[in-house]
């Protein structure tokens, strides 16, 4: 079963645990300048909102490489950016709609989210279930069952 | 080890900044922020120094768990000698400052002497620039923050600095950080605006990646988490209401200060209370809090994000306050609610508001408007003195205006800003202050928690909460339950508190933490991060050797055992009310003793014995 990530902005409290797990796992360092997804702190609302890669089925990010540097990961969905390949031209922070890909100024490679081969530790690290990882056909499950119980008459 | 061993030293007067080696054999004493930057201290400035000349210096400083994955993990602190009470004094906060000092690969920044013209310090990983900061004095700390933001053009740039009311000399100015998180207490941030230094601002990149074995770190990190998920009050009290839990609980047990402590018990307690904050209001169907926050690292989340009643006297045509910021702490609506009579939600929110906007303490400021209304009452003061304003227990547009005056240093509010002491000694009625060295009292009445009042006596920071929290015993029972109404084994409890509170906010973790975890939970990640062989005895007996380094910097300041006491009226007038009814707080029940399991004289210093034994 393909897994996504899933984020819901609104049990989100911007501690970024998740941006440490990130940059521990890809980076060995807890880094959040290095994390592949970010929090952002819309300050005078009052709201926090985890962001990254989505692993588009049709990945502007992938289609615009000019070096097939982005390959898709069979087992997870994932477009994983293939350092050895990437010659660090940016294209594809470019092409992508949402920013969620981004020039690593260290290593001269893109970084974006590679789900962690499949156990993403940002999910593992989030302490309000604000960042979970679930079947990828329903990550409106919860929406959906909450919108359900409010909907349907109770008996 | 966690320590980045880099510190940075900015001789203002001069205008250099100067990286240098950590001490490690002090490290390994001291570990981090608090006690390692009070041995920096100690060891450079003459206590006696006016701490308000360029001979003071100011420390910011973090811990070696600042900045890594360990649940509050983001913690620093700001270390001087306070213009309020003489003594040292030691902010902590959270926020993200903290992270990001560390994340530049700094574990703390010394600041000496004092620039010719206004400076804030630009920091980015080794790159530390002295700027000016003209077109900054007399900017508040949301516009500080916000053109230092814009001039670099860098949203992830965090920002800690000090408002209008450090510039004008409020004696409890604090140094704020990220908008809404503050080094809030003993005038650290009068003693930064002193030195012409506005701001820090910080942007690093490099992280932290050298924890000392990251398995164990990672292992230990996990199970403390754990812990702090399972507790009642670290897992569902804090993130759903906030230290605001306490306000209900601690009126019922009558320890609740009010109108300048003459009583236990508030009328208004539920009207300011945490639950208060979620109920809608009329004028726009919105409760007070809109959200819970989280300081860098923390799984806890206790922050309150607020809004004002759009429709409250206070932001009629202020936009500007109108959208969501830092709510009340249980702290400040103590302090700005029943201690001053007032029971306006909104108003008190406005005035916290101001706190953070100007950058000064709400407790002080709280406190000195609670002894202001007294002086008021009594006729020791008018509206002569205060320039209109009818100064009366009650009233939240006293309050409000207040807080207007003291942010911008005009009026009345220039004699606010001098503190509760100064304030009731200027006017005849020192006995109306409600200090310890000069320090304001926090929310909880030592009439009704006995051991509160020996915590108080003998912070080394003047009267104090944070110092040793042992409401958690004696109302809370964590981590063993007390009685709150006697003073029996209260010296022991106190000494334990203190030592351990010292050890935790030398590590970079938040003291909110020991709602659930020991120092059983707090050594093994210390440990894992650090060479040093971290036990919880080895933390211990560091806190014990933090406390006699800041009570030795207080006697060579020239405190005595005599500062080591309460007001009149806490130690002859007894409770009227509630459970504590009858009592006062046993002060002398307590201090004798404690001095002796001290290792102290009955005067109070520390034996050469005790000395020698904690390395000192």
């Amino acid at each position: 079963m393909l897994k996504a990530l899933q984020l819901e902005p609104e049990k989100c409290t911007g501690c970024l645990q998740c941006e440490m797990a990130c940059s521990y796992e890809n980076e060995a360092v807890f880094n959040p300048s290095k994390s592949r997804i970010k929090v952002f702190n819309f300050h005078d609302e009052g709201r926090f909102a985890p962001y990254t890669c989505s692993q588009c089925s049709e990945a502007w990010c992938m289609h615009a490489c000019p070096v097939e540097a982005i390959v898709i990961n069979q087992q997870t969905g994932a477009k994983e950016v293939i350092e050895d390949v990437c010659v660090g031209c940016k294209v594809c922070t470019i092409a992508c709609p949402f920013g969620t890909g981004n020039y690593n100024s260290d290593s001269g490679k893109v970084i974006k989210c590679d789900l962690c081969g499949g156990d993403p530790a940002c999910a593992t690290a989030c302490p309000t279930g604000a960042i979970t990882y679930v079947d990828a056909d329903h990550t409106g499950l919860a929406r959906m069952k909450a919108h359900a119980g409010q909907s349907i008459p109770k008996n | 080890m966690a320590w980045t061993r880099k510190i940075l030293r900015v001789n203002l007067t001069a205008g250099t900044c100067t990286p240098e080696p950590l001490n490690m054999e002090w490290a390994a004493l001291y570990l981090g922020q608090r006690g390692l930057a009070t041995k920096y201290l100690a060891e450079e400035i003459d206590p006696k120094v006016d701490a308000l000349s360029p001979g003071n210096k100011l420390i910011m400083a973090t811990g070696p768990l600042t900045g890594t994955m360990a649940s509050t993990g983001g913690r620093y602190s700001v270390i001087t000698k306070s213009p309020l009470t003489g003594a040292i004094a030691c902010s902590n906060s959270g926020g993200f400052i903290g992270n990001e000092m560390k994340m530049a690969g700094w574990d703390m920044i010394i600041f000496e002497g004092k620039s010719p013209k206004p400076v804030y310090l630009y920091l980015e990983n080794e790159h530390a620039e002295l700027c000016s900061a003209e077109h900054l004095w007399g900017k508040s700390v949301w516009e500080t923050d916000h053109l230092l933001h814009n001039a670099h053009q860098d949203p992830q740039l965090r920002i800690a600095c000090v408002g209008r009311s450090a510039e004008e000399g409020c004696l409890y100015a604090g140094v704020i950080n990220d908008i809404h998180r503050a080094a809030g207490r003993s005038g650290v941030g009068t003693v930064m605006a002193s030195k012409n230094l506005k701001a820090v601002a910080i942007r690093g990149t490099r992280g932290v990646g050298n924890v000392r074995d990251f398995k164990a770190f990672f292992k230990a990190t996990q199970a403390a988490k754990a812990v702090l998920a399972g507790n009642p009050v670290t897992g569902e009290g804090l993130p759903k209401l906030g230290t605001q839990v306490l306000m209900n609980v601690i009126n019922e047990v009558g320890a609740m200060p009010t109108r300048n402590m003459r009583e236990v018990q508030f009328e208004g307690a539920n009207r300011i209370s945490a639950e208060a904050m979620l109920v809608p209001r009329e004028s726009d169907g919105k409760p007070n809090l809109v959200t819970n926050a989280a300081c860098f690292g923390c799984t806890i989340a206790c922050g309150r994000i607020s809004t004002i009643d759009p429709k409250h006297y206070t932001i009629a045509n202020k936009p500007e306050y109108m959208g969501a910021n830092g709510g009340l702490e249980y702290e400040a609506a103590w302090a700005l609610g029943s201690d001053t009579g007032v029971d306006d939600l909104d108003a008190l929110t406005y005035a916290n508001f101001i706190c953070n906007e100007d950058g000064f303490d709400p407790i002080s400021f709280g406190a000195t408007v609670a002894a202001a209304m007294e002086l008021y009452e009594i006729g020791a003061i008018t509206k002569e003195t205060t320039g209109g304003i009818e100064m009366k227990f009650g009233s939240a547009e006293a309050l409000t205006r207040s807080a207007e005056l003291v942010a911008k240093g005009e009026g009345f509010g220039r004699e606010l800003a001098l503190g509760s002491k100064r304030l009731t000694e200027k006017y005849g009625h020192p006995d109306l202050s409600m200090t310890v060295k000069g320090q304001e009292f926090p929310a909880y009445d030592p009439r009704g928690i006995q051991g509160m009042g020996l915590t108080y006596a003998t912070s080394n920071r003047g009267a104090c909460h944070l110092r040793s929290y042992t409401v958690s015993s004696e109302i809370l029972g964590v981590p063993v339950k007390t009685d709150p109404l006697t003073t029996d084994g209260k010296p022991e409890l106190v000494k334990a508190f203190q030592d351990a509170t010292a050890a935790v906010d030398s590590s970079g973790l938040c003291v909110f933490t020991t709602f659930a975890w020991t120092l059983e939970d707090i050594a093994p990640q210390v440990d894992a991060a650090c060479e040093g062989g971290w036990s919880p005895e080895k933390m211990l007996e560091m806190g014990e050797r933090i406390w006699n380094l800041e009570r030795k910097f207080n006697m060579d300041a020239g405190l005595t055992a005599a500062d080591d006491t309460l007001p009149k009226r806490l130690l002859k007038d007894a409770a009227k009310t509630g459970p504590a009814k009858g009592k006062v707080n046993e002060l002398h029940k307590m201090l004798p003793h404690y001095y002796e399991i001290r290792g102290w004289t009955p005067e109070g210093v520390p034996t050469a014995e005790t000395v020698s034994r904690l390395r000192l």
